[in-house]
């Protein structure tokens, strides 16, 4: 039955079938990527070789957010509905989407050092990109605390959800705080003002980010069902 | 509100008001810290008047978000330990309420008293006049969204032994928002320019936060004391 992956058994399930699978894609979509990135997509006029970081910066900072965006919504499920499936995977997605922020603030840093000339600014984009970082902190902190792990899921879900009401005033309040990063390129709604020769390597990248999240928080949350005592897995099964 | 929902917010509003009397040393520990961490950046960064002038309005709203932080752990604490908090959260009447109700006595007991020490805190790191009635105006919007907001984090914390350890970090990034317009509101007026903006950014924060807060602190109690 399609419902199966609802019980931890069936997720267990589907995570041994589909997280190599998708690991193994993404795999190629990077190589791909990386290749079209790094070789195949035209130097940039202005910034020469150094705007290539670029492939790894932007889908890192657009998964950092999809990656919060999707550990509320799995923690919003396990509020809701109290599927301790659900409860899993937001587990599992908060250090996946952690480490993709920790990439874009990695990246961002060696970017901007020779073309800003300074490795941080305390610009609004950065800072937003840095109380991330901290609320997927504060998420697994608060999760690894708890002695019960049910408890300390539903009650990380509870701040990850409060984290997706603060992230938009976070990015509003440091924008009128201070602006030096250049304004979104790509996902504005005119044409983006990117060339489509530097687009197609963007796209293929974000798209390997995309289905390594799947496929690595599907992996997590199969290393997260195991360390769980066989008796709750018999409990459940009963 | 029905008839009992007001009746249970004023009496639990007077009990943890009486109780926070019968215990006045406590509960000014936050403002004692307040009033010493300001004392620090002279010391620690220079005594100048044009440099302080500077300082100011970010040392205060820093020193108001940490102590309101400081006193945030002791929310339910007490509640939970003697069991009064189970009780309320058995009883018929809204959690959201008493929630509100108890971050109120909160707020009156250890935010009020920062309102009220931050001019004078700021007329001492030499803070122009003319940005004093915004920072008190901005203290007092954002006082109480600080102190709403922490209810969530106390909520989620006061069952775990490492709980008042784990605050800061779960509660920080969530007070970005509130120091940012309440300092830019301070340093705006300080530099002669209109800080209403930031004010009214604060009031909405305010808003949304008296609005949304009491509810995810019961769901955030109910899951601790489960």
């Amino acid at each position: 039955m399609a419902w199966t992956f609802l019980t931890t058994r069936g997720l267990d399930g589907l995570a041994a079938r589909w997280a190599p699978r998708l690991l193994a894609v993404s795999a190629l979509l990077l190589v791909a990527g990386l290749y079209g990135g790094l070789v195949l997509a035209p130097t940039d006029e202005e910034q020469g070789e150094a705007y290539r970081i670029i492939y790894v910066h932007v889908p890192a900072a657009w998964l950092s957010l999809y990656g919060y965006v999707a550990m509320a919504a799995f923690g919003a499920v396990a509020l809701i509905w109290r599927i301790r499936v659900a409860e899993v995977l937001m587990a599992a997605a908060a250090p996946v989407g952690a480490a993709f922020t920790a990439l874009a603030l990695a990246t961002g840093a060696i970017w901007g050092k020779p073309m800003w000339g300074t490795w941080w600014v305390w610009d609004a984009r950065l800072t937003s990109e840095l109380i991330l970082l901290f609320l997927y902190i504060g998420v697994m902190a608060l999760r690894a605390a708890a002695e019960d792990p049910r408890a300390g899921a539903r009650a990380a879900a509870i701040l990850a959800l409060a984290g997706v009401v603060n992230v938009p005033i976070v990015h509003f309040s440091v924008e009128w705080w201070n602006t030096l990063h250049q304004g979104p390129t790509v996902t504005r709604l005119a044409a983006p003002a990117i060339h489509p020769a530097m687009l197609a390597p963007l796209l293929v990248m974000a798209a390997a980010f995309m289905v390594y999240h799947a496929g690595a928080v599907l992996l997590r949350a199969r290393c997260l069902l195991a360390r769980e005592p066989a008796a709750a897995l018999a409990e459940e099964a009963a | 509100m029905s008839a009992g929902a007001a009746g249970a917010f004023g009496a639990l509003v007077r009990r943890d008001l009486l109780l926070a009397w019968r215990r006045r040393g406590d509960r000014l520990v936050p403002l004692a810290f307040f009033v010493m961490v300001t004392a620090l950046f002279p010391l620690g960064v220079s005594p100048e008047r044009a440099v302080l002038a500077t300082l100011a309005p970010g040392v205060v709203w820093v020193g108001a978000v940490l102590a309101t932080l400081l006193g945030m752990d002791t929310l339910f604490r007490s509640d939970l330990e003697d069991g009064t908090l189970e009780q309320m959260l058995l009883s018929p009447l809204p959690a959201p309420v008493l929630v509100l109700a108890k971050v109120l006595a909160h707020w009156l007991v250890t935010g009020l008293p920062l309102v009220l020490a931050g001019p004078v805190l700021a007329g001492a790191l030499h803070l122009p006049a003319q940005a004093q009635p915004v920072l008190v105006a901005g203290l007092l919007l954002g006082t109480p969204a600080l102190s709403l907001v922490g209810a969530v984090g106390a909520s989620l914390t006061v069952g775990l032994r490492r709980g008042g350890m784990l605050l800061p970090v779960l509660l920080l990034p969530l007070y970005v928002p509130v120091l940012t317009f309440g300092a830019g509101a301070v340093a705006a007026a300080a530099a002669g320019l209109p800080a209403a903006g930031h004010l009214y950014a604060l009031g909405a924060i305010l808003a949304l936060a008296a609005t949304l807060a009491p509810w995810a602190a019961a769901a955030g109690l109910r899951i601790s004391v489960a």
